[in-house]
């Protein structure tokens, strides 16, 4: 009898430990970054790096073949969403994208929206929109009224990276744009681009956790 | 101890008076504050609605609690009492009837003016499919809402098929919403207006509102969408017919860079599954 309760106990236990591994792992979001701010003429502004792969291999997530924003904090790239940007402060992002065209599945948001200058720029060429067919990811915050198509790089393009973090060696488009990041307050921000290879209509998978193609912008 | 005839002619008695004291609070306390509020036709008549419901279920929530009170005070047994099992319960015909007669007929009038309300007002806001049975007679302004994870988007067919990410709507108008999806399914609910509308791919799902004053009004998707669902939200506005003309002449400045990629105005939409999402 003292047998079988302590078997039934260290079994209960042991299903318990697991249980709780397991919520552990889902519940274990991406560590937030803050962004550092520099004050420039007496304007605030920081600098956002961001990077985006068509598979964020093994040493930066279990899914390896997974689409994800990566985020460069102190020259490191790391598989973080959730950043924490300054109120009213001018953001200066630049995007680079190893991954490439999946095609938005609406074209008007193909053109960027909420953007200082009411453009950004591909590879340093200033535009106001892209070929919808040529987007690979949007960056997007909706309540700010943010969004930037991302172009995608050409399917022919020589040297294309397999797995993040990537060389600046393979093949990539540098997408620069500004914002103003306004009141404090909790945002969201997601990529509108079907990109999540291998799921139902490219949206479940990485579009679907926040830690790859989503997350949150803490605005403090 | 009272007889089995007295506690039912007490119940009775005090299922009256309850009623009678909260009706009036219903009606004209609770009622008129009900939601969706008055922002449109469609919207005060959901408040009636919703009133309307409340009264008949009044007297009902009324006999529960006080059958349940007096139970609580008049069955309850004595200091030191045992427990002592109650007479068998033999059916009451009369009882069964009224109680059958009644609930019929509080069931039957609900259905039949639920119907009467859902063809009342075009739709009673709730879309009618792509052909509803109750249309405007007047002219109506269409709006095409487009629902994506995770975003309304509006497109504005009588004005070049304009396509916009916030909505604005002139004051005084008959507005056709097109409610569609591109991908899962969303429900556009603009709360103020009294408007809930599926958005379903492929599917053009028509609900009308006649606009009132300028005011502004809530949106957001009531439909489980997936991750951003709770986030998927905005603020829509209702202006003067001078301000949407303004605002929708800058909004065809603003996208006119995008409207050649556009696909022609169309009542619903399948994009073609781009070439990773297959």
């Amino acid at each position: 009898m003292g047998t079988k309760l302590a078997v039934v106990i260290a079994g209960v236990l042991a299903v318990a430990v697991l249980i709780g591994f397991y919520i552990g792992l889902l519940a274990g979001g991406p560590t937030p970054y803050r962004v550092p701010t520099a004050s420039a003429g007496g304007a605030r502004s920081v600098d956002l790096t961001l990077e985006t792969v068509a598979a964020v291999g093994s040493k930066l997530s279990p899914n390896k073949n997974w689409v994800s924003y990566l985020v460069r904090e102190h020259g490191v790239w790391h598989r973080s969403t959730v950043w924490t940007l300054p109120a009213n402060t001018l953001v200066h992002v630049t995007v680079y994208n190893f991954d490439g065209k999946s095609g938005l599945r609406n074209p008007f948001l193909a053109q960027a929206r909420g953007v200082v200058g009411g453009s950004f720029a591909i590879n340093g060429k200033a535009t106001s929109s892209i070929n919808p067919d040529d987007a690979s990811h949007t960056f997007a915050i909706p309540s700010l009224g943010v969004i930037v198509p991302i172009r995608g790089v050409d399917d022919n393009a020589p040297q294309q990276c397999d797995y993040a973090p990537c060389p600046m060696s393979n093949a990539h488009e540098t997408i620069t744009f500004t914002f103003r990041t306004g009141k404090a307050g909790h945002y969201r921000w997601q990529c509108f681009v079907p990109c999540a290879a291998g799921f139902v209509y490219g949206f479940g998978g990485p579009m679907q956790t926040v830690g790859y193609m989503d997350g949150y912008v803490n605005v403090v | 101890m009272w007889s089995s005839r007295s506690h039912g002619h007490r119940i009775a008695a005090l299922t009256v008076i309850g009623t009678a004291i909260v009706l009036p609070l219903v009606v004209f306390v609770l009622g008129p504050n009900m939601p969706p509020g008055k922002g449109t036709p469609v919207a005060s008549s959901q408040v009636t609605d919703n009133t309307v419901l409340l009264v008949v279920m009044t007297p009902f929530t009324v006999f529960i609690l006080v059958y349940l009170a007096y139970a609580l005070v008049a069955f309850r047994a004595a200091k030191g009492e045992g427990l002592i099992d109650g007479p068998p319960t033999r059916g009451h015909f009369k009882a069964q009837v009224a109680w059958l007669a009644t609930t019929t007929a509080a069931v039957l009038f609900l259905a039949i003016f639920g119907t009467a309300e859902l063809l009342a007002d075009n739709g009673a806001g709730g879309g009618g499919g792509p052909n509803p049975v109750a249309k405007p007679s007047g002219a109506v302004l269409p709006v095409q809402v487009i629902g994506q994870q995770w975003e309304f988007t509006y497109r504005y067919p009588t004005y070049g098929g304009v396509e916009t990410a916030s909505l604005v709507l002139p004051a005084g108008r008959e507005i056709a919403f097109h409610v569609t999806s591109l991908d899962a399914v969303h429900s556009f609910w603009a709360y103020e207006l009294g408007v809930k509308a599926d958005a379903n791919p492929g599917v053009d799902n028509v609900a009308y509102v006649r606009t009132k004053k300028p005011s502004t009004f809530q949106i957001r998707c009531a439909e489980l969408c997936g991750l951003w669902h709770g986030y998927m939200s905005d603020t829509g506005r209702v202006v003067s017919p001078a301000a949407f003309s303004t605002w929708i002449a800058a909004r065809r400045r603003q996208f006119a860079p995008i409207m050649k990629y556009l696909p022609k105005y169309a009542s619903s939409y399948a994009p073609d599954p781009s070439y990773r999402a297959g």
